[in-house]
């Protein structure tokens, strides 16, 4: 658990030397307050007080970000090599994913820990805020990005080229994201039912609603899960030749 | 601390990068890994840092072998891979702190040992620089400065003074050797010279297999068989006579005459025998004028180079 810190925060610190970090907190702040309070927003018009809004731009906000975040985790270090000084090192490869998974996870962590402010100023500005609705939503958009971002490493993982990396990811990304949803409602039958349960978009809007599904939860997590040890897969294949 | 590897193969596909090796280094020795390019000596060091699995085989360090105790292995071993691969936009310091932390030194400890590190690599006036704003002198210092950093038992450097000016090997070499006195070695190189100036054993390998393993006395001595000299004497009009003369010695086996100046000889002697006194008495009986004496030895070079085409 000391390693995977350790190179988490090491991960987390290049973020924040490249700047990459900021560009990412500052869109991702400035596009969900632009819709949650002035764009497309009912806030001040029909006095609810609630997050949806903010929940439905957070859920496209991240999205071309996540992959541009994972793109160098494993592809740069393939590239020039450092790959192997870093396995050399007493650490699993195991570990070395999950320590590149936490790295971007803690960073989304940051950047919903500072759209807090939001939250806390629609609770002093209308009474009757559904704590719960808004906490449920905020497990979703945890629940969902670290989904990303673990297909974000692991396609990273595929090459030495981060472009390739990048729009593997994105393309991967927008199947759950987008075009799963699509598709189920084309066709019918178990297909469409499979595809459907496979849109993340299904899973992601029952959470903001504030229903907790262990289903929902399970969804995200298994979505985490395969993309690593893939990534884990593909790290090992070196052994072989 | 010991390296013992058994019968270690690696094959990528049908080629076999390493084939059925075995070998062992003793605990302070520094050992010269020689071979041409593609002979095997990258893989086999990366399959010691438990970097590859083998195909077929075993390592072990210490008694730990790399297939069942890598953790272990890792961590008792420092390692320089070819290239000097580093992260260019870290600090010096800040890597030598993540380099530390990743080996397991005590969290209390790793200031001192990036402090000592830093010193003793001669990276002070640096330290605060980006790796990537370093000159490769120095990025190869950093390279060793990450290796040693957790006080390994076992250091394992691939080429390590590639790419580098003749000042800055020798001054890397010089430190090699100076570490080495307390730590086992395994060094990849491709200069000649300078495995002769620093280890203790020599490991010659090609297409996979060892082909030669000994002292650096010892390949030499078996390399050289009889004693060669380069003799020139002076002022002889009669050459043949001269070379009758020389023939005639009874420890002389061979002369054939050099072109490159005049009354150049080069002589061979008869297994275990050395002609240098008969030459010299001929000359002072006969009032030769003998200009030059010069014993061949046969360079590690040659050595190489017969075993390795």
């Amino acid at each position: 658990m000391k390693k995977i810190w350790i190179l988490a925060t090491r991960e987390l610190k290049t973020f924040f030397d490249s700047l990459i970090a900021y560009i990412m907190l500052a869109l991702f702040l400035g596009l969900t307050g632009f819709f949650t309070w002035i764009m497309f927003s009912d806030i001040f018009s029909n006095g609810r007080a609630s997050l949806e809004p903010f929940f439905n731009v957070a859920y496209w906000s991240l999205f071309f970000f996540i992959p541009a975040l994972t793109m160098k985790m494993f592809a740069e270090e393939n590239r020039t090599g450092t790959i192997e000084l870093l396995l050399t090192k007493s650490v699993s490869d195991w570990q070395v994913v999950v320590g590149k998974f936490l790295s971007v996870l803690l960073l989304i962590g940051i950047a919903l820990l500072l759209s807090l402010p939001y939250y806390i100023s629609i609770t002093y500005l209308g009474d009757g805020v559904d704590h719960g609705v808004i906490l449920s939503g905020y497990l979703a958009l945890i629940l969902m990005r670290a989904a990303y971002s673990a297909i974000g490493i692991w396609t990273s993982s595929l090459t030495n080229n981060q472009i390739v990396a990048f729009l593997l990811s994105l393309i991967i990304g927008l199947f759950f994201h987008l075009l799963f949803g699509m598709l189920a409602s084309q066709i019918s039958g178990t297909v469409s039912n499979v595809l459907f349960n496979l849109s993340t978009f299904n899973h992601f809007s029952s959470m903001i609603r504030g229903v907790i599904d262990s289903r929902d939860i399970i969804y995200f997590v298994s979505l985490c899960l395969a993309a690593l040890i893939l990534t884990e897969q593909e790290l090992s294949r070196r052994h072989q030749a | 601390m010991s390296i013992s590897v058994e019968n270690l193969s690696k094959h990528y596909g049908s080629q076999r990068a390493v084939d059925d090796i075995s070998f062992e280094v003793n605990s302070g020795e520094i050992l010269g890994f020689l071979g041409p390019n593609g002979a095997g000596k990258t893989t086999t060091m990366k399959i010691l840092t438990c970097y590859l699995a083998p195909t077929s085989g075993n390592a072990f360090i210490d008694g730990k072998s790399v297939l069942d105790h890598a953790d272990e292995v890792k961590r008792k071993i420092g390692y320089l891979p070819e290239h000097n691969p580093l992260y260019l936009d870290m600090a010096i310091f800040d890597y030598l702190h993540f380099a530390a932390a990743m080996q397991g030194v005590a969290k209390g400890k790793i200031s001192n040992a990036v402090k000592d590190m830093i010193k003793i690599c001669g990276l002070e006036s640096e330290k605060h620089k980006n790796i990537g704003e370093l000159s490769k002198g120095y990025r190869q210092r950093v390279g060793l400065a990450q290796a040693l950093i957790h006080d390994p038992e076992i250091l394992i450097l691939d080429e390590p003074t590639t790419g580098l000016d003749p000042n800055q090997q020798t001054e890397i070499r010089s430190l090699i050797k100076s570490i080495g006195k307390e730590k086992t070695v395994i060094f990849s190189t491709h200069i000649l010279p300078e495995v002769e100036a620093t280890c203790d054993r020599v490991m010659i390998i090609n297409k996979g297999k060892i082909v030669l393993n000994g002292t650096t006395k010892e390949i030499k001595a078996k390399s050289v068989g009889n004693e060669l000299l380069n003799v020139r004497i002076e002022d002889f009009d009669d050459k043949s006579r001269m070379f009758k003369e020389l023939i005639a010695l009874p420890t002389v086996l061979v002369v054939e005459p050099l072109n490159d100046g005049e009354g150049k000889y080069q002589i061979q002697s008869k297994p275990e025998a050395s002609s240098k006194r008969e030459i010299f008495n001929l000359c002072v009986n006969k009032g030769y004028v003998l200009t030059e004496m010069t014993p061949i030895e046969a360079s590690l070079e040659d050595v190489f180079r017969k075993l390795t085409n």
